[in-house]
């Protein structure tokens, strides 16, 4: 149900983003961009715990204006992130279900680092990951 | 299409052909993989010899019969002719030459005219072939020339050495070689484009550009070659593959020239099984493949860390993204390193890949690690096409943990031990119900001198004991009764009171009045207490009628005439409330006694007297008291109880009787209830001494007949036991419900006196 996903790396470049190809890609980027804020505020303001005592799973960042679009958050012990763009209108994405999708991002991209061809910070070109995140955004349409 | 005429010499020669290409023998069907290869070395572009095929009918077909052969044959020669290609050409071009092929074909098929096993090492499908040195790929186009390949089998023993160099050779020629070659099946998808095998087999034409086409081919490019290229690969391979060939070419053609030999000898066991899965890996191959695995980690059951297999596999000089690639699908358990499997299948990818095979989007199967386990469960089996890794998986690490394939591979056999272990769900068993258990239980009871009350139904009373007869009896009654479950209620509810023993059998006896009656739910409480069918009542009749049979069991009331009658059966049998009050009162006073709130101090005693039968008496002595707090009916209990000890089957079948006789043949429970009821009714109305001296008359009259009843009975010792059981305890009863009764008249007078005072306090005011 992903209509964007992305997977940005500690030094908040991205790695891997990718969208339902629409004609406002872009907006998605944007989105995914903005999200970042949110994500940074979020890892920040739990940042006087311990770490491992974080939960990866941020939830909902913020939805847009017109409530159709959310943008949902997690992050990795590495400070990975994955965002996550859902479209809400068709159905609603329950929490469980955004927790499973990213789990199985999650799982993907360490599959991704396992490969010792994969040089961490290269963009991520597994024909696996994206086979994996196109099941995800098929779901949607 | 029309009919194919041809000359003698080409009929000759088409024959010869198709025998070539029919490696199965078959006669009609021409091996598609022979076929192609065929097409191949005539040198003709890749799009003529699809037409070909396509105007022969073998695409309509998917086969290469044999005039689709000859006619492709023809075809053939037209294209070489020049002649463009048409159906009306077969037969319209005249004098055409034989279509001529690769050299080597000719060759081969001028050495091999009468032998075409397709074990001759000429074109094996090289489909499937893979030459073990990676790089050195080229050569893989097996079929090679024959020439080259023949003279090269002597060295094959040299392959061992020179693939161990390839790896840092190999790279440097095969890097741009590969071009978008789907994986070419020996023998399958005819149709597919025969870009990349078609110029190897010009170059193998040769005897020495054997190696050095493999090498041309693969600086060749990925589109399939031009035509010009074929022709010039054909007219020149030499220059244009030592053109593109790396400096090491030298190095390279030996290499290739044993990779060559080694490629044939793969070939020829390929292409024994020239349709199978091309993405098998010969044994060849796989030695190979474990040479270089033990060239980087020594234990073949070790693993190869991610950065050891990234060093080995960069020299092959794939660009990075197709290493990727690669190491997704061969990381079987997603580890970050290689077991032995796992380096072989990813080695053999990057081989296919360096021979232009396009790399597969998910792992093939003959590719797959397995697991020793799965070995070892001789599933080997259930997994087509991986017969080149029937000797491989016991090298599979045991170590490496299961991955998800593994486990997909596993998961029938789990199956099958899953059923084996049948699932099974706890089965209720029941207490009561079946007939064995019941007698098992009897048989442990029996072992017990208690007389379990509870004994199973009178499945076999025979075989129970006294006892047991008697807890069968009992329990009959009970489960007769429908309140056979208060009946075990009261059983259950009392044994814990009296003894290990008894409750003992109260357990039993909870469970086996069922056995006439469904598993019956836990005792309920409630049943045994008041009105509800007597307990006591069903139990002592059931225990005399247990006593009589289990025929008598069924049938309270079918209770044989017994010694018990006479005392009580008589009283019992009638139910008139007038002279036969004495003995209705007598029968029906035992049932009345269930009825009595210390109903269960009755059953108490009962069972423990029938416990205790033949035991001390003792124990029954001191409970009476406690439980009948009526004096007299203590003394006529103790009286009662010596009369049980005497004489339990007595008792029992006098209880039994009179519950029999009462009921007739109905349960033991229904009857005694509206007996009681009955009786109470009576008893309330008649005066309470009326009642306490036709107690104690009754119970005179049970003890008067007691001693009678040896004289009369004259049975053997047990059923005189037995009836002094039943009589003690319907003493018992009848001594409770003496109290009872006495209670309740106490009750009354104060009632009485209590409402007298009223009265007097109101009439005063009535006075006034």
């Amino acid at each position: 149900m992903a209509v964007c996903v992305a997977v940005i790396a500690k030094e908040n470049y991205p790695l891997y983003i990718r969208s339902i190809p629409t004609e406002n890609e872009l907006k998605f980027h944007y989105m995914v961009h903005t999200s970042l804020d949110v994500v940074d505020e979020k890892i920040s303001a739990m940042g006087k715990a311990l770490v491992d005592q974080r939960e990866l799973y941020l939830g909902l960042l913020y939805p847009t204006e017109d409530y159709k679009l959310c943008s949902y958050g997690y992050v990795t012990n590495s400070k990975v992130k994955f965002v996550m763009v859902v479209d809400s209108s068709n159905t609603a994405l329950r929490d469980n279900e955004i927790r499973s999708m990213f789990r199985k991002l999650h799982n993907s991209y360490t599959d991704v680092m396992c490969n010792p061809f994969y040089n961490p910070g290269d963009r991520i070109q597994s024909r696996a990951f994206d086979s994996m995140v196109t099941s995800m955004m098929v779901q949607v349409c | 299409m029309e009919g194919l005429t041809l000359s003698d010499a080409e009929q000759k020669y088409y024959s010869d052909l198709f025998s070539y290409c029919d490696i199965e023998s078959t006669k009609k069907v021409a091996a598609n993989g022979r076929v192609l290869e065929l097409f191949r070395a005539a040198q003709l572009p890749n799009d003529v010899v699809l037409q070909i095929m396509e105007l022969c009918g073998a695409t309509r077909l998917g086969y290469f019969g044999r005039s689709q052969f000859y006619i492709a044959l023809k075809l053939v020669a037209v294209a070489q002719s020049g002649f463009p290609l048409r159906v009306e050409s077969i037969n319209t071009v005249k004098d055409l030459p034989l279509p001529r092929f690769v050299a080597s074909k000719n060759e081969q098929e001028s050495r091999h005219a009468a032998s075409y096993s397709s074990d001759s090492e000429n074109q094996g499908s090289y489909s499937g072939v893979i030459p073990p040195p990676p790089g050195r790929g080229q050569v893989k186009k097996g079929s090679v020339s024959h020439d080259t390949v023949q003279p090269r089998t002597s060295a094959d023993q040299q392959e061992p050495a020179s693939p161990v160099v390839s790896p840092q050779q190999s790279p440097p020629t095969s890097p741009h070689t590969w071009r978008k070659h789907s994986r070419h099946p020996s023998g399958g998808n005819s149709e597919r484009p025969l870009a990349g095998p078609g110029p190897f087999w010009s170059p193998f034409g040769e005897a020495q550009s054997g190696s050095s086409a493999g090498d041309a081919v693969w600086s060749g490019h990925s589109p399939p070659p031009p035509q010009e290229t074929w022709v010039s690969f054909a007219d020149t391979p030499p220059t244009s593959t030592l053109l593109t060939m790396h400096p090491a070419s030298v190095q390279d053609q030996t290499t290739v020239r044993t990779v060559a030999s080694a490629t044939t000898a793969n070939e020829i066991r390929r292409q024994s099984s020239s349709y199978d899965d091309p993405w098998k890996i010969t044994d060849e191959q796989r030695q190979y493949y474990v040479n270089q695995f033990k060239t980087i980690q020594p234990d073949l059951n070790g693993f190869i860390p991610g950065s050891a297999a990234k060093e080995f596999f960069t020299k092959s000089k794939l660009p990075i993204l197709e290493l990727s690639h690669i190491w997704e699908l061969s990381d079987f358990d997603k580890d970050g390193a290689l077991t032995l499997d796992e380096f072989c299948a990813a080695f053999h990818l990057v081989v296919a890949r360096k021979n232009g095979y396009d790399l597969p989007e998910k792992l093939p199967e003959s590719l797959m690690p397995k697991l020793i386990d799965l070995e070892d469960s001789a599933d080997v089996g259930d997994q087509p096409g991986e017969v080149g890794y029937s000797g491989s998986p016991a090298e599979a690490p045991p170590s490496k943990s299961p991955s998800m394939p593994s486990l997909n591979q596993t998961w029938p056999e789990l199956n099958q031990s899953s059923e084996d272990t049948a699932i099974v769900h706890p089965v209720p068993i029941r207490m009561t119900p079946s007939k064995i258990h019941m007698q098992e239980m009897e048989l442990k009871r029996t072992g017990s001198d208690h007389t379990n009350p509870t004994s199973p139904l009178l499945v076999k009373p025979s075989d129970l004991s006294e006892e047991s007869k008697i807890n069968s009896s009992v329990k009959f009654a009970s489960g007769n009764t429908v309140d056979g479950y208060s009946s075990s209620d009261s059983f259950t509810s009392d044994p814990e009171q009296i003894g290990n023993n008894v409750t003992h059998q109260r357990s039993h006896s909870g469970t086996s009045p069922d056995n006439t009656a469904p598993p019956p739910p836990p005792p309920r409480p409630q049943p045994s207490h008041s009105r509800s069918s007597s307990l006591d009542m069903n139990r002592t009749f059931a225990v005399t009628t247990g006593q009589q049979q289990a025929g008598v069991v069924a049938h309270p009331p079918a209770v044989p005439p017994r010694p018990q009658p006479s005392q009580a059966p008589g009283p019992v049998v009638h139910r008139p409330v007038d002279a036969d009050g004495l003995i209705t009162h007598t029968s029906t006073s035992p049932q009345q006694i269930p009825e009595q709130p210390n109903f269960a101090d009755f059953s108490q005693f009962e069972v423990f007297a029938a416990s205790n039968v033949n035991e001390e008496q003792d124990d029954e002595a001191e409970k009476h008291p406690d439980i009948l707090p009526v004096e007299k009916a203590s003394d006529s209990a103790s009286s009662l109880r010596v009369a049980k000890t005497d004489s339990k089957i007595e008792e029992k079948t006098a209880a039994s009787v009179p519950a029999n006789v009462s009921k007739g043949t109905t349960p033991l429970a229904p009857p005694p209830k509206p007996v009681r009821r009955r009786l109470k009714s009576e008893d309330e109305l008649r005066p309470e001494v009326d009642e306490h001296t036709q107690k104690t008359g009754v119970l005179a009259a049970v003890l008067a007949s007691q001693p009678s009843i040896p004289r009369s009975v004259g049975k053997d010792k047990k059923a005189i036991q037995a009836s002094i059981r039943r009589n003690k305890e319907t003493n018992t009863v009848l001594a409770r419900l003496n109290s009872e009764l006495q209670q309740q008249l106490k009750d009354v007078l104060e009632e009485r006196i209590s409402l007298e005072v009223q009265l007097e306090q109101l009439r005063p005011f009535s006075h006034l």
